[in-house]
């Protein structure tokens, strides 16, 4: 993130070049700590709430049952936020003292986890939260999101802008339906939802790398033909009824799925979520460690260098894009066959803008990227949870509306530097 | 990951902190003016790309526009066909009698066409002129909207700015809309106009916010306006279901009450019933809204032709980087033109309001006009008649969908297709004349290459 500049002096012929770096040490991470951490002081003293909160850790279908967690919620809340207070204390130290002044990425996670561990605490006073069916819920939510943020991230740094991941899921879930009902067959499915999005894929690619086409209108246009598209194919044939023969069946996997809390949460899917797993490694690894990820990345930032030193600029873009089309396009799958089971109009709603939030939340890095995309799919996921544990505290209408609102706050640069890959939507023209 | 290459950024902006930020890249060539060394040149790099691209949609010509159209309406009959159930029986036997098959297709894409032409023109159907003729009131009545969101977005382009925030422009305009008519009691036109003006406010607030953020901190508004989008939706389906703001008192569905009778625009029976002398005549839904359309499209014709604001807008549109040398505020002309394209994308909001949907509102009030908006102005090359025109073209394919979807069963969703095809190529002319085979512009024309050798003379 930070801008690096080679000095300005010709380094002598054996001399190593030194790199300037420049430190930027900006107030915005702590302020924003101090006004959440404010909130939480606010909720635990100004509008305390009495009584006791109970965490359930176990789902009914655990071997091993645990008790759920009583908690009494007014201490706890105030104990928290004390915590928060101190926390974004240490922050504004260490970014006015700290060495690269920057927040490290722990201290946002803990303070994070916090705040939500005291919000759910102050907000389902006197009441029973189903804790780990809140992250099961989380996690569900956050698959789609996950793989079409992969792919936003791949194809954006390719240097292609991916507004189009939203038709690209909801192509995908169409063809999974589409051949799961006409096949049966959950694998086939699969196929034709990769085989889907990268048919998006394809065209972006091909009017924004041959024709020139602005990828932005291209990316929003191709969004409302794949939306008229699916609804019309939808009208005229039966996507209905899914066979269960063609969703993916719960996978346990042994020992691991019997953990109380992290067993349900991670290891007690189908298939697709294990194949996520492996997506967002491979996708980490193959970007910062292969020869692959590299030459992807020059392309993106890059793109007369990488050409220069040979690297097909035009033929790199199509095919990653078609790649991020076809994670992507899974990730539509998921949606018809695991975690609904059909398919209707526009099911998407609004997931792959979701996911390109991730994206840019994320600062075009596969990890940070899943780790928002976790995010927003726990704020609706927690929207669920309250709705059914009878909370009105907040308006479920306000945590839907959060990812979306993180990320105004986000491009406006109040939280963090958002900076994407240099030549994202910007056409290569070889002279 | 997002080390800076020294000398990428010829003149970095603050403007230019998102990947989609429009920025010179150095790798796209030397601009004409360039190359000669003049020193203007020198000074101001070329247009950044999405303003390149803007100017050849803005410049390729008509016949590229129709080609599309007859390109989009052919994948539309392709997938008529292939979905038409008599077709597939038909093909099921095409060896043994191929005649039935070519009669079914004649027969499916026949009926469609025709039934588009009945329900966005003319109905033959229908006995006397003033019912045959409701066909076209109601193409333009489904028009109005679009063509005032597409002047909207229209604006936005001709600054080099896409507004997709149209859906969220609208609900915010036809909440205030809405808002003003069931809660002020006023006189009847005074009333309409006060909810028209309240719902330009509401629009132009939620696009000037926009143009805002971007002018402030260079946030591209392409994210902000789909982000703002959604932000806007779950706003109104919250203000929808609380007693009090939207929600009709007394009930417990997310929807408002019904617009109040006097700020409802009056539509083309009502004034024809009064210079009638009080009988009904027909029952037209188009209404004033279309007049006020026709006005927006004057105002901007004249905005951007005629005014020095205008001016301004278009030297932006064309070069920032220039436009910023010869002294032109380019931030405040981000946010000005942002503040008139969502006042007009809110006329859209209130026309829905007080005219479409008069009965009470819920949270599909924007009806994807948002959307189509993009669609109308791409189609209508951002000039303000341009736009007009495939409005009505727009909304004759949407009063003729419904039309195909009650008379043949074929979805309306159909008409989306349709028109996100066109504009694909429309964005897209080289496309268009590899299909139909035609010389790019500008090159030259392929003569024979004569067979003779050439005279040696030196």
């Amino acid at each position: 993130m930070s801008a690096e500049t080679a000095a300005p002096v010709v380094p002598a012929a054996h001399a190593p070049i030194v790199l300037e770096k420049a430190i930027v040490r900006s107030p915005k991470a702590p302020v924003i700590l101090g006004v959440f951490a404010l909130l939480a002081l606010l909720a635990a003293f100004a509008f305390p709430r009495t009584g006791t909160t109970r965490f359930g850790l176990s789902t009914s279908r655990d071997s091993i049952q645990l008790d759920p967690i009583p908690v009494s919620t007014q201490p706890v809340v105030a104990v928290i936020a004390v915590l928060l207070a101190l926390l974004a204390i240490l922050a504004a130290v260490i970014v006015a003292r700290g060495r690269t002044g920057k927040l490290p990425l722990w201290l946002t996670i803990v303070f994070a986890v916090l705040f939500v561990v005291a919000f759910l605490t102050w907000a389902v006073a006197d009441g029973l939260l189903p804790f780990t069916g809140l992250l099961v819920g989380a996690l569900g939510v956050s698959t789609p999101l996950i793989f079409g943020a992969l792919g936003g991230v791949l194809s954006e740094r390719v240097g292609v802008v991916n507004v189009a991941i939203e038709g690209q899921l909801l192509f995908g879930a169409f063809s999974a339906a589409l051949v799961g009902v006409a096949t049966g067959s959950a694998a086939a499915a699969l196929i034709a939802a990769a085989v889907a999005g990268m048919l998006v894929s394809f065209v972006l690619a091909a009017f924004s790398i041959k024709y020139l086409v602005d990828q932005v209108i291209v990316g929003v246009v191709l969004n409302v033909l794949v939306t008229g598209l699916t609804t019309f194919l939808a009208g005229v044939i039966d996507v209905d009824k899914i066979p269960a023969s063609a969703r993916f069946a719960t996978v346990p996997i042994p020992l691991l799925s019997e953990i109380p809390v992290v067993g349900p949460l991670l290891f007690r899917h189908s298939l697709i979520v294990y194949f996520m797993y492996i997506a967002v490694f491979a996708v980490w690894f193959g970007l910062n460690k292969t020869r692959w990820g590299l030459r992807l990345r020059a392309v993106g930032e890059h793109p007369k260098a990488a050409d220069t030193v040979g690297i097909n600029v035009g033929r790199t873009r199509f095919w990653n894009v078609s790649l991020a089309g076809a994670i992507a396009g899974i990730g539509g799958a998921y949606l018809a066959l695991d975690a609904i089971g059909l398919f209707s109009k526009e099911m998407t709603n609004g997931a792959g803008f979701i996911a390109l939030a991730a994206v840019i939340f994320g600062r075009w890095d596969p990890v940070r990227a899943v780790l928002a995309a976790l995010l927003f799919g726990f704020a609706t996921s927690l929207q669920n949870s309250l709705s059914a544990a009878g909370v009105t505290a907040v308006p479920k209408e306000f945590l839907l509306m959060l990812p979306y609102l993180i990320t105004v706050l986000a491009v406006a640069g109040l939280v963090g530097q958002v900076r994407g890959p240099a030549a994202a939507g910007k056409p290569y023209i070889k002279s | 990951m997002s080390e800076k290459i020294p000398g990428e950024d010829q003149l970095p902006t603050p403007g230019q902190v998102l990947p989609l930020a429009p920025e010179p890249q150095s790798a796209q060539g030397v601009e004409p003016g360039q190359a000669s060394g003049t020193k203007p040149a020198d000074e101001v790099p070329p247009p950044p790309a999405a303003n390149r691209v803007m100017r050849e949609i803005l410049s390729s010509n008509w016949l590229m526009t129709l080609l599309a159209i007859v390109l989009a309406l052919v994948v539309a009959s392709i997938l008529i066909v292939v979905t038409d159930e008599n077709v597939q029986k038909a093909a099921g036997y095409f060896f043994a009698r191929p005649a039935d098959t070519f009669q079914a297709i004649g027969r499916s894409i026949g009926g469609a066409y025709y039934s588009l032409f009945q329900g966005a023109v003319y109905n033959f159907a229908r006995p006397g002129f003033v019912n045959g003729i409701k066909p076209l009131t109601e193409t333009l009545a489904f028009a109005a909207p679009l063509i005032a969101a597409g002047l909207g977005v229209a604006v936005a382009f001709r600054v080099g700015l896409f507004n997709i925030g149209g859906r969220g422009q609208i609900l915010i305009a036809a909440a205030v809309a809405g808002w003003i008519s069931w809660s002020f009691p006023l006189p009847p036109f005074i009333h309409m106009l006060v909810a028209v003006v309240g719902a330009l406010i509401g629009g132009a607030v939620w696009g000037g916010l926009v143009g805002f953020i971007k002018a402030r901190t260079g946030a591209h508004e392409v994210i902000l306006t789909i982000m703002l989008n959604y932000v806007a939706l779950y706003l109104i389906q919250f203000l929808l279901k609380t007693p009090g703001a939207l929600q009709a008192p007394g009930t417990s569905n997310p929807k408002t009450p019904p617009t109040d009778p006097s700020a409802v625009m009056p539509t083309l029976s009502d004034l024809l019933t009064l210079l009638n002398g009080g009988t009904q005549v027909g029952s037209f839904r188009l209404n004033v809204g279309f007049i006020l359309v026709i006005l927006a499209t004057m105002f901007v014709a004249w905005l951007l032709n005629r005014s020095s604001t205008g001016f301004r807008f278009r030297a932006v549109g064309e070069n920032p980087h220039a436009a910023r040398v010869a002294g032109i505020d380019v931030k405040w002309v981000f946010v000005l033109a942002m503040i008139i394209s969502g006042a007009l994308v809110g006329l859209a909001g209130s026309i829905q309001v007080l005219g479409t949907n008069t009965s009470g509102f819920g949270d599909g009030i924007d009806a994807g006009i948002g959307f189509d908006a993009i669609t109308v102005a791409l189609l209508g090359r951002s000039r303000p008649w341009g736009v007009f025109f495939s409005g009505i073209l727009f909304g004759a394919l949407k009063a003729g969908g419904y039309s195909i979807q009650a008379g043949e069963g074929i979805p309306i969703d159909i008409v989306v297709v349709v028109q996100s095809v066109i504009v694909l190529f429309i964005a897209a002319p080289p496309l268009v004349r590899a299909v139909f085979r035609l010389p790019a512009p500008g090159s030259k024309p392929k003569a024979r290459r004569p067979r003779l050798t050439a005279e040696v003379t030196r």
